[in-house]
């Protein structure tokens, strides 16, 4: 059951490229980058049970890097990559010591994570280096050194990479050492540290390893629409969907986030088009969003592969 | 192995545990016993870290592991079990075992193995692939057991694991222990069942309102005045000495 989900998914990654559709090409790379944020917010918030509702301010750290190297210091994207996960994984592994060196779990921690998110936006509005409000503009100049690319297949491409990259993490945590203190902890934490697990050096690393991919999908998107500002860095909206797409498709599952990313925009764009009236349609969105959270409680993945203690 | 002077917690005006001095040798098995609310899980809890004492010290063969968060004494080789049990409930029980496995051994497959034989050895083979949240309260206290055990301890801390045991089970356990001492492990435990006391320790300690108020073999300690009496009230020893 499970395998033949795996391939079906992966068809289904694979059919955009068939397509010579710019649409449909932007749409599946919409779609890969949620699932990818998902799945990134999923190794914390899924696997280690890490509540965030701040996760874009990865996202936002990791756009900004990208595009501040790039127009300031003539830095190639290439590289931005790897500074973006870099910083995305740092400003992680910080937070992580310093809130759950303080204690703060369950919904305090994910006050603090918004707080964090809004802070660093108010920050990129207010400073020089990010352009303030007015936001940063990347030059258009498209060619696969530039990590610019004319044809949006091939950033739909990059985006199934990233993604390919957060599920092989999630896949390790399913499996292994790391993954199973990570759950160890959000299941009972004292039980786990009188085993000698390392509570909150885990849970830091969770949140590293989840902020260091999360970046890297802000690096993805100023590389595909080349600008980036404070509301859009570090929207609130973006940091719900990531909880979403992973909580729809099932949290602390690997299928999850993907299953998730392409239900909530499956459901997104129907109700998009099939309504007119303006407001009805993110209500009904929110509705059936509600009832598949309500219907489902451990999400799309558990109810798809039924595990055998399910 | 294990040693403890002057330990005292309070908890607002309870005076749980009252300077009480406790050794623990190598290769022993002692038991901590007393009435209820003697104070025996918090000495458990202030010994391995998880609870900071107000005063005492407790030496782990020589050093002082005062202030020592849980899991870096666990990891010096000191693991407790929860009277009040603590397992990850939405993990299978293989799974639960398995993260103590990890303590002393990295690789998965290893790990896994060790923890399903230890598992089954432990009576819970057929429950190895469900969530330890559906297991009975005799299961969660042998996965207790089992997940400290996965650890290989070398100084194991009791906290009543046979409460709740139908009698064979409690034999069954106390052979297990005996066992796990055999393999080298020195062994603290309290437990109300007196039939596993006798049959198990070298030396009983008895608490009672927090203070240590005895110790000797168990032979001694069944005889003691102040035991008795701690255990059924003032006069107690007397009036059963009249008849
Ligand atoms: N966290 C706590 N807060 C307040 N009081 C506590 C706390 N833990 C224990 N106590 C109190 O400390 C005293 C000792 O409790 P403890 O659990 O150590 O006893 P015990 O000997 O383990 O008893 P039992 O045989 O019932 O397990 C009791 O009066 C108890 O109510
Ligand atoms: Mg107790």
């Amino acid at each position: 059951m499970t395998r033949g989900l795996w391939i079906a998914l992966a068809t289904l990654a694979l059919l955009p490229f068939a397509s010579h559709s710019q649409f449909v090409a932007n749409l599946a790379m919409l779609t890969a980058i949620s699932a990818a944020l998902g799945q990134a917010w999923n190794i914390a918030g899924g696997f280690g049970g890490l509540t965030s509702f701040g996760h874009v301010a990865f996202f936002g750290l990791g756009a900004y890097a990208d595009a501040i190297l790039q127009t300031r210091y003539g830095f190639t994207p290439w590289l931005g990559l790897p500074a973006a996960a870099l910083l995305g994984g740092g400003v992680g592994w910080l937070m992580g010591l310093a809130t759950f060196r303080a204690g703060l779990r369950g919904s305090y921690f994910a006050l603090v994570t918004l707080a964090f998110a809004e802070a660093f936006r108010i920050l990129a509005n207010s400073i020089g280096i990010t352009g303030g409000g007015s936001g940063i503009l990347v030059k258009l100049h498209t060619s696969a050194g530039n990590f610019q690319f004319a044809d949006r297949r091939a950033g739909y491409a990059a985006a199934l990479a990233l993604l390919a990259l957060a599920t092989f993490a999630a896949r390790r945590l399913a499996v292994g050492r790391f993954g199973a203190y990570l759950m160890a902890v959000r299941e009972n934490e004292d039980a786990a540290r009188a085993l000698g697990v390392r509570a909150v050096r885990v849970k830091s690393a969770a949140l590293a390893l989840s902020g260091a991919l999360t970046a890297l999908g802000g690096v993805l998107y100023v590389q595909s629409y080349l600008y980036i500002d404070p509301p859009t860095a570090f929207s609130v909206e973006r940091s719900v969907e990531m909880l979403l797409v992973a909580m729809i498709g099932g949290a602390g599952t690997v299928a999850g986030p993907l299953l998730g990313a392409l239900a909530v925009h499956a459901i997104a764009d129907t109700t998009r088009s099939l309504v007119a009236t303006p407001g009805v349609a993110p209500m009904l969105y929110g509705v059936v969003l509600l009832l598949i959270i309500g219907f489902l409680p451990g999400g799309i993945a558990r109810f798809v592969t039924r595990p055998a203690h399910a | 192995m294990l040693e403890v002077r002057g330990l005292s917690r309070r908890f607002g005006g309870v005076r749980a545990v009252r300077g009480i001095d406790l050794d623990v040798p190598a290769g022993a098995i002692v038991a901590l016993i007393g009435p209820n609310g003697a104070g025996k899980t918090t000495s458990f809890a202030a010994i391995a870290g998880f609870v900071r004492p107000d005063s005492g010290s407790v030496r782990l063969d020589g050093t002082d592991i005062i202030g020592w968060p849980p899991e870096r004494i666990a990891l010096a080789g000191m693991v407790r079990t929860f009277q009040i049990t603590q397992p990850f409930a939405g993990l299978t029980v293989a799974e639960n075992i398995r993260i103590g496995a990890f303590l002393r051994e990295s690789h998965r497959n290893a790990a896994t193995r060790l923890a399903r034989e230890l598992g089954t050895e432990l009576g819970l083979g057929a429950w190895l692939d469900r969530p330890a949240a559906a297991l009975t309260v005799a299961g969660r206290k042998r996965l207790e057991l089992a997940r400290a055990l996965a650890a290989r301890p070398r100084l194991l801390l009791l906290d009543e694991v046979m409460a709740g045991l139908t009698p064979t089970e409690v034999n069954e356990t106390v052979a297990l222990v005996r066992g796990v001492r055999g393999r080298g492990a020195t062994i603290l435990l309290t437990e109300h069942v007196m039939q596993a006391v006798t049959a198990l320790a070298d030396r009983v300690y008895v608490m009672a309102e927090g203070a240590m108020i005895a110790q000797g073999t168990p032979r001694e300690i069944a005889v003691d005045q102040r035991v008795v009496e701690a255990y059924l009230g003032k006069g107690a020893a007397a009036r059963i000495a009249d008849g």
